[in-house]
């Protein structure tokens, strides 16, 4: 595996080394309320600058994780811990705010973040040029396309400047051939920036296109059941038959998950 | 950071980069709305000639109906008698003042009730035990009748501009607090979540996060409160009526009542209308219109 030093002095975000963990938790247990326990002992790592895709059913607690891993929520036992105190965190909505400009958007995550006025729109034109939208800065969320407003929103997401970014779902409403631009584009960004990323996914390819690391939950409750290293050399693509033969493996298992709740 | 030798990290060979860049920009080009605007004269002119298409029709109406003779002249005055009546007043200078008049208590009782009724309204919508004891008041004094405080108002404050003030702002308060409070109610909660990711919280969310996403739902009630400022200023003029107070539109109405003018009568209704109108269509239709469309919210 890949043990990452970046410092990436343009964008501020240093991933120290020896390698601690950037986000890590400890048999962790979440129910809401006196409904059924959603996550169940759940226990992962992710080393810093590492890409972790984390699969599941539906039911299966992947949202109520990363709302754990950045602090919305509370777990009932276990423990959260991410380098850097707060994680930042896309949806799978941009949940671009539309009274903002896309300028205004990052910027608004960096002032938020203390940035001195002065420095704030370099800085947010400097994210923007990062996810290629340098141009459209000036531009109303509602003027852009669903992957422009997608990039923008990740542009944010890393102005917060943490060492790690959680992704929920983020491109499963884009249409398929912007969302496989935008897997390259991310891979692209991950790269430069070296954060570490947890990305939630319902898709298996996504996942095996995407991830070092795939983690399967099982479903009600949620607990890690399966872990596989992705070792796939060369360029990835979607369509790529060493990653559709994983993600074959990784499909029959989670089929067969699934069908344990047919009882 | 590049993949270590085992390979576990695959990226696009550099060759890639400069397409995936042009694949981009190209996605980025086909996808993002264009704008789309009409030509100016074809957006005014569909804006402004329907209105008047309907007011002629009315004024045609209504002048077969005095050219059919259903009822005498002096109850029911044709729209030229009205137009004669509205030119005299113009002349004397009386239709100007009572407009000046009515139109500046009118903005003032409207600017202390936006003082009044958006803390209230925050101050309803953000802590649950003031909602609790509040909001079923509010939405009540909403459909009470502002007339209805007209005797009351002569009562405390005798025939002075205390009265009609006091009027307008049981009328226009409410309706201001409620549309800050369904205004703040409909802020959406995925942008509270996204505030709290980015790390605001309580005044700092109320000021970049609640209070521009409840701007449209606030920018409403501001409309509404202005309509029942003026009803409620009309009908406090109607009623009251001393040297104290000057003439108002409300006043020069009842004037006409006594004096059994009916054209005096017509014309004071439609003055009334058409300041109402006028206000709503220079000032806040504009402003509402502003917010929705920055927002992308506006339907053209």
């Amino acid at each position: 595996m890949v043990e990452v030093v970046q410092d990436s002095p343009a964008l501020g975000i240093q991933v120290r080394e020896p390698a601690a963990s950037a986000a890590r938790v400890e048999h962790l247990v979440k129910r809401f309320g006196s409904g059924p326990v959603v996550l169940d002992d759940v226990s992962l790592s992710v080393r810093p600058g590492e890409f972790v895709c984390v699969i599941g059913a539906s039911g299966c607690g992947k949202s109520t994780l990363l709302s754990l891993l950045a602090g919305l929520e509370q777990p009932d036992a276990g423990s959260v811990s991410v380098a850097g105190g707060r994680a930042a965190l896309m949806f799978q909505e941009p949940a671009l705010l539309p009274w903002l400009t896309a300028g205004g958007n990052v910027e608004l995550a960096l002032r938020l973040r203390g940035v001195p006025r002065r420095a704030r729109r370099d800085d947010a034109r400097e994210l923007l040029r990062l996810v290629r939208l340098d141009g459209a800065a000036g531009q109303r969320p509602h003027e852009l396309s669903g992957g422009m407003r997608q990039r923008v929103a990740l542009a944010r997401a890393l102005a917060q400047r943490s060492s790690v970014l959680l992704m929920d779902e983020p491109f499963a409403s884009l249409d398929a051939i912007t969302r496989d631009v935008l897997h390259e584009e991310l891979m692209r960004v991950w790269q430069e920036t070296g954060v570490s990323i947890v990305f939630v996914t319902h898709n298996v390819r996504e996942a095996v296109r995407l991830g070092q690391r795939v983690l399967l939950l099982s479903s009600r409750p949620g607990r890690v059941i399966e872990s596989w290293d992705v070792d796939i050399a060369g360029t990835r693509r979607i369509e790529s038959p060493s990653v559709a033969a994983q993600a074959l493996e990784i499909t029959d298992r989670l089929r067969e998950e699934i069908r344990r709740h047919a009882a | 950071m590049r993949p270590d030798p085992g390979g576990a990290v695959t990226t696009a060979a550099p060759v890639a980069e400069g397409s995936l860049e042009s694949l981009e920009r190209g996605l980025d080009a086909l996808e993002a709305a264009g704008p789309r605007s009409r030509p100016r004269w074809r957006r005014v002119s569909s804006a402004v000639l329907p209105p008047l298409v309907a007011v002629g029709l009315l004024l045609l109406i209504w002048q077969l109906l005095i050219w059919a003779e259903i009822k005498p002249r002096y109850v029911f005055p044709s729209p030229g008698d009205v137009w004669a009546a509205l030119v005299e007043q113009w002349q004397t200078g009386a239709l100007q003042r009572a407009v000046w008049l009515s139109v500046s208590r009118g903005l003032l009782g409207f600017a202390a009730s936006v003082l009044i009724g958006t803390p209230l309204g925050l101050l309803v919508a953000r802590v649950r035990p003031v909602r609790t004891a509040l909001a079923p008041i509010l939405s009540g004094l909403q459909s009470l009748p502002s007339v209805a405080w007209v005797p009351a108002g002569i009562l405390w404050f005798g025939l002075s501009p205390g009265t009609i003030y006091f009027v307008v702002l049981l009328g226009a308060v409410p309706s201001i607090a409620n549309g800050t409070i369904s205004g703040v109610d409909q802020v959406p909660p995925l942008y509270l979540r996204v505030g709290r990711v980015l790390g605001a919280r309580g005044l700092r969310a109320a000021r970049h996060i609640v209070m521009p996403a409840a701007l449209p739902g606030y920018v409403g009630g501001l409309k509404q409160g202005w309509a029942f400022a003026w009803r409620s200023l009309m009908a406090a003029e109607l009623i009251t009526q001393s040297p104290r107070l000057g003439t108002g539109l409300g006043q020069l109405l009842d004037t006409g009542r006594q004096l059994s003018d009916v054209g005096l009568v017509f014309g004071m209704i439609l003055a009334i209308l058409a300041v109402g109108v006028a206000i709503d269509r220079l000032l806040f239709s504009p402003l509402e219109r502003g917010v929705l469309r920055r927002r992308g919210l506006l339907v053209e």
